[in-house]
């Protein structure tokens, strides 16, 4: 339950899962933020106008998910790190997350690591695709990551030098 | 004796927005504060700050603490007073004692005073809570991220609030463990995204749980083990629920309370509200207390976050500028602003404590 332990459940997820048939159509972000606090950085960052401007700042974000081209600024500027960009059509089998990542040592282009899910459970091994990390992520590393497409909704952190290396 | 127009002790977010916003206006300003740098708890704030654009948000704590510090070092109308402690107040002729550098006495006398002192962290009672590997959240962040030293391998987390959480992935970053997060209340008290952050690292988070007991290493006396047991409803703890954690570290990060004693000696009125930290002034909307010419700003008028601090200094920076007679053309439309920012941060549902706190003493 995310209220007792951080982990958002299946129900939670539903509200925040972009629609089939535009994951069905390339990256695509999905903010996880559950909850009404003040803080609108992800509307001022979107320059698509995917992510809706803010009527108080205390709602929670709503997306135009045609507007949304995937292009992933959004990512770092989210003080609570909760974008994530999800690609399914990076390959037959595999998707693609982008997920913010603010520990050392980065993993390197090309680096198989570790998959981890919401709660830090490993469930797979991936190669790192791409990392934007730069002046504009501000010290909040943008890593893209391969993922067997079926754990394109819970893969959600990685970790280097585990079993993965 | 010195003498200033506007006396701003704290050079906090509260205390900087005061100062600039005093000086802005006008008025002669100085900045009092007791650290060797000017940022308050700004200065080990890593991770970055939620709001809108007006309240820096999306950007880091401590680049804030800088940017406002170097504008206030920058401007001509203020003067700061670096490792300079405020000791005493006193009412009768309206002097403020202050100890500079720890050599020196000096007496200043101001027109209008704005405190923003800001809060100190709660402790927690528990057998051996004295131990050392015991620590206030706080403190362990000022350890890793003012002077690079870790605190140890293994932490339990005490409180699931802002700070708690935020602490927790700060000493993940820096490669500490965090065994767990404990809080003895049945639901996270801190923003989720802070929940869902260290949820992702592994950390697990358990409500309902509360410390029972630390224990020390027989040889080095320091903490060496803790145990936690589950509370009920009426938060009493549930005997045969205990769990051992091997912890060399104990953060506690229960919350804070209001350095208001500056208040106190200058008669303010006082009131205790348990939503805003403990005893806090009751104020105008304007945040002059009951004592005419004394006004307040962030923590120490109610324990809050970084952004409403820095909105509540700047609406008492202009004020106390005002009172002066000091307006550079620009008060009114600024003061609306900075009542609209404040309402607007604390009209959701996580503001609804404050809100509920500050009722109580707006006059």
């Amino acid at each position: 339950m995310l209220l007792q332990n951080g982990i958002p459940t299946t129900e939670d997820l539903e509200t925040r899962i972009p629609p089939k048939e535009r994951l069905a159509k390339g990256p695509v972000v999905m903010i996880e933020c559950f909850q009404e606090i003040p803080c609108n950085p992800c509307n001022t960052a979107c320059k698509q106008g995917a992510i809706q401007e803010f009527k108080d700042i205390n709602d929670k974000p709503e997306i135009d998910y045609d507007n949304c081209t995937g292009c992933g600024l959004c990512v770092s500027k989210c003080p609570g790190l909760a974008i994530f960009i999800i690609d399914e059509t990076y390959s037959d089998k595999e998707a693609t997350v982008s997920l913010p990542y603010e520990f050392l040592p980065l993993p390197k282009e090309g680096q198989e690591v570790d998959l981890l899910d919401r709660g830090g459970n490993k469930v797979s091994q991936g190669k790192v695709v791409k990392i934007r990390n730069g002046k504009y992520e501000d010290r909040t590393p943008v890593i893209t990551v391969a993922v067997p497409k079926e754990l394109s909704m819970v893969v959600r952190n990685i970790r280097v030098g585990g079993d993965g290396k | 004796m010195r003498k200033t127009e506007i006396a701003v002790i704290g050079g906090g977010p509260a205390g900087l927005m005061a100062a600039l916003a005093a000086a802005e206006m006008g008025a002669e300003v100085t900045l009092v504060d007791k650290n060797n740098n000017l940022g308050g708890q700004l200065v080990k704030q890593t991770h970055m700050f939620f709001g809108s654009e007006k309240e820096h948000a999306s950007t880091r704590g401590i680049d804030i603490g800088k940017l406002l510090a170097k504008e206030a070092q920058n401007h001509s109308k203020i003067k700061i007073m670096n490792n300079s402690e405020v000791i005493g107040y006193y009412p009768d002729d309206g002097v403020i004692g202050i100890e500079v550098e720890e050599e020196k006495f000096v007496k200043l006398k101001a027109d209008k005073i704005i405190i923003a002192t800001g809060a100190s962290e709660k402790f927690l009672p528990f057998v051996n809570n004295d131990l050392p590997g015991i620590y206030g959240a706080g403190a362990v962040q000022t350890l890793m991220n003012e002077h690079g030293v870790v605190p140890g391998n293994d932490v339990l987390m005490v409180g699931a609030g802002n700070i708690g959480l935020i602490v927790s992935y700060q000493l993940m970053q820096a490669g500490v463990n965090v065994k767990a997060i404990i809080d003895a209340a049945p639901k996270i008290g801190g923003y989720l995204v802070h929940a869902s952050k260290v949820a992702r690292l592994g950390v697990p988070i358990l409500t309902s749980y509360s410390v029972k007991a630390a224990y020390p290493n027989q040889i080095t006396k320091a903490l060496e083990r803790a145990s936690i047991w589950k509370v009920d409803q009426n938060w009493q703890p549930i005997p045969g629920t205990e769990k051992v954690l091997k912890v060399d570290v104990l953060c506690i990060s229960v919350g804070l309370s209001p350095l208001a004693e500056l208040l106190w000696q200058a008669g303010c009125n006082m009131k205790y509200v348990p939503q805003l930290g403990g005893h806090v002034p009751t104020r105008t909307n304007d945040l002059e207390t009951s004592v005419t010419g004394i006004y307040v700003a962030g923590d120490v008028a109610g324990v809050e976050e970084a952004s409403s601090a820095m909105i509540e200094g700047r609406l008492a920076g202009l004020n106390a500028a005002k009172s002066l007679g000091y307006d550079n053309g620009t008060y009114e439309e600024k003061h609306q602003e900075a009542l609209n920012q404040l309402h607007d941060l604390r009209s959701g549902p996580v503001g609804e404590k404050i809100r509920e706190g500050i009722s109580q003493l707006v006059s």
